[in-house]
């Protein structure tokens, strides 16, 4: 038995794509500890910002949404929505996002919109919010994703925000100029997306997770020739997600 | 007792702001942003005077939308995102509205939202971005055709175009300016000659304010023109757009205003647990909102005890340590 939990393993599976000098954009959530924890174990020189205009807070306590109190404490800047979009897409900034979904397809296009018909729909969600923004305009996109069939799906209910669209320079032919679907992290495993075809792929299985499971999970069909299993969190790496970055057990 | 000469013709009380400025059918734009800075205390004015068919236009919010929309008092909205943080990922009014068919909804994002509040506070007709290429915000029209037609409506959702500076095929998505009817914004201070400054985060309530035809100002605190004009770095917007401004402290709970208390876990936790059920929710209505007479008795309702725990450590700007599950 694992002695840490799914949103830790994810937290720092999702950290370690992180590097020094990256502008990173943190969603809600499990994001928002990923963003920290990177910045705490892997890059401590990136810069974590929101959307809502706060740029490198201190975030010594977690922010429970990206307009919280919390992500205006220990700025370098606050400032408003244009800003931070001014930033995401910035041509000198290499700015890694972090997102979430109800559903992704196997190009890394996300639906935070909708399930069922768009006009009458089964359930409703928040909708894009930043996130068809980012992903138009970040150099690269990670989406966290509970591994379930119904959530990784070959038809989207609704593409809220662009990955590789439908795959090889179908993207780049929209006219979107850089990034696309970094990494998808999920309870079982780490995918990532092949150079060529933009397909996604198995990566990482977490220790104790099979890749039949991560399969069988799977609503569309995926490569798994390259897989090997992922790298567990260091006691450091715990310690510092339990006791620095969520104390409050907010999010763990 | 000051009477704040310069401003005396705009402070008014929350019940005036509405009555003067809101009417069935107005276009509103709502400033903060899903559990920060929301224009609470008008909100629930709004309700209480039975306001109908409102028209709203959002980027992210969430408290002041969900209970407007809980309350009947939405016909229309555009929006980006509605959500309530960790306590409601999705805004529940907001979600059964839609799955129910009650209200007419188009979906834009975030910055597409912004861009069209800036188009509307520049004058143009129109801003322009690549988000949305790819993307089936730009497939579904929400709205029907003949609201199409109605004023301060975009007779289209959006265009694409090819960018006329490059001979290659590289295209651009225009977004219709929005000027809402009226924009409620809530602010830490006003000063006394009427400037507004907004402490922490803006979001997009500078552009919201500047595309908006009449601006309702609630603040936390009304303070002397000598300290409003010290540090005019700090300032939001000046007087010349501000219609209305009324002095209502803690006028965005239980929704959060740096520095000077935080979002309220407890109210958020009982509106989650409320908004779930019609019967309650609308007997939380009938006791928050129709059962108070004024914001004082509404805060007393919420509690010394509760005031307290959220108020901000003015250092940090938000209540250190409190418990916020």
């Amino acid at each position: 038995m694992a002695d840490y939990t799914d949103n830790e393993m994810m937290a720092i599976s999702a950290g370690r794509f992180v590097k020094d000098g990256d502008i990173v954009f943190a969603g809600t959530g499990l994001s928002m500890l990923a963003a920290t924890a990177a910045k705490r174990i892997y890059a401590p020189k990136a810069v974590i910002f929101f959307e809502t205009g706060g740029i490198d807070p201190s975030l010594e306590e977690i922010p429970m949404a990206v307009s919280d109190l919390r992500v205006m404490y220990g700025t370098c800047l606050n400032s408003g929505l244009i800003e931070a979009f001014s930033i995401v897409g910035h041509r000198r900034l290499h700015t890694i996002a972090f997102l979430g979904a109800a559903q992704i397809d196997q190009y890394g296009n996300l639906n935070t919109t909708v399930i069922g018909d768009y006009w009458r729909p089964k359930t409703r969600f928040s909708g894009s919010g930043g996130a068809c923004d980012v992903s138009a305009f970040a150099s690269g996109v990670i989406t966290f994703m509970q591994h379930e069939k119904r959530r990784f799906v070959e038809k989207l209910d609704y593409l809220t925000s662009v990955g590789w669209y439908k795959g090889g320079e179908s993207r780049r032919n929209l006219g979107l100029q850089r990034g696309g679907a970094l990494a998808v992290v999920t309870n079982l495993c780490v995918m990532r997306f092949d150079d060529t075809t933009k397909e996604m792929y198995l990566a990482e299985y977490y220790p104790g997770i099979t890749v039949d499971r991560i399969v069988e999970n799977t609503g569309f069909p995926i490569d798994v020739s390259r897989a090997r299993e992922a790298e567990p969190p260091s006691a450091e790496d715990l310690r510092i997600l339990r006791e620095e970055v969520d104390p409050q057990r907010l999010i763990l | 007792m000051n009477n704040y000469h310069e401003i005396a013709e705009k402070l008014m009380s929350l019940e005036e702001a509405v009555k003067r400025f809101i009417n069935d059918g107005s276009q509103i734009a709502i400033g903060g942003f899903t559990i920060v800075r929301n224009p609470m205390a008008i909100a629930y004015e709004i309700i209480r005077q039975g306001i109908k068919d409102i028209h709203l236009v959002c980027h992210s919010h969430g408290q002041a939308l969900d209970v407007l929309i809980g309350a009947g008092c939405v016909k229309r909205l555009e929006i980006a995102y509605g959500g309530n943080g960790r306590y409601a990922p999705t805004c529940i009014r907001f979600k059964k509205a839609i799955q129910r068919g009650e209200i007419q909804f188009e979906d834009y994002s975030n910055y597409q939202m912004t861009l069209r509040f800036l188009a509307g506070a520049l004058g143009v007709p129109f801003m322009l971005t690549k988000s949305g290429l790819g993307s089936d915000l730009l497939n579904n029209e929400g709205f029907p055709q003949e609201i199409r037609k109605e004023p301060k409506v975009a007779n289209k959702k959006f265009a694409v175009m090819q960018n006329p500076f490059n001979e290659e095929d590289d295209k651009v998505v225009l977004l219709p300016a929005l000027t809402p009817d009226v924009a409620l914004i809530h602010a830490q201070y006003v000063g006394e000659d009427g400037t507004v400054r907004i402490k922490g985060l803006t979001f997009a309530d500078i552009e919201q304010a500047k595309s908006a035809d009449v601006v309702i100002v609630t603040c936390e605190e009304i303070v002397p023109r000598s300290f409003i004009r010290l540090d005019p770095d700090q300032n939001t917007l000046p007087p010349f757009f501000v219609d209305a401004i009324v002095k209502v402290p803690y006028g965005a709970h239980p929704t959060g205003c740096y520095t000077f208390y935080d979002y309220d876990p407890k109210h958020l936790n009982l509106y989650k647990k409320v908004a779930e059920d019609d019967r309650l929710f609308k007997e939380y209505l009938d006791e928050w909102v129709y059962g108070v007479s004024s914001y004082d008795e509404y805060l007393n309702k919420v509690g010394t005890e509760n005031l307290l725990k959220i108020k901000a450590n003015p250092v940090f700007g938000y209540a250190v340590g409190l418990d916020r599950k």
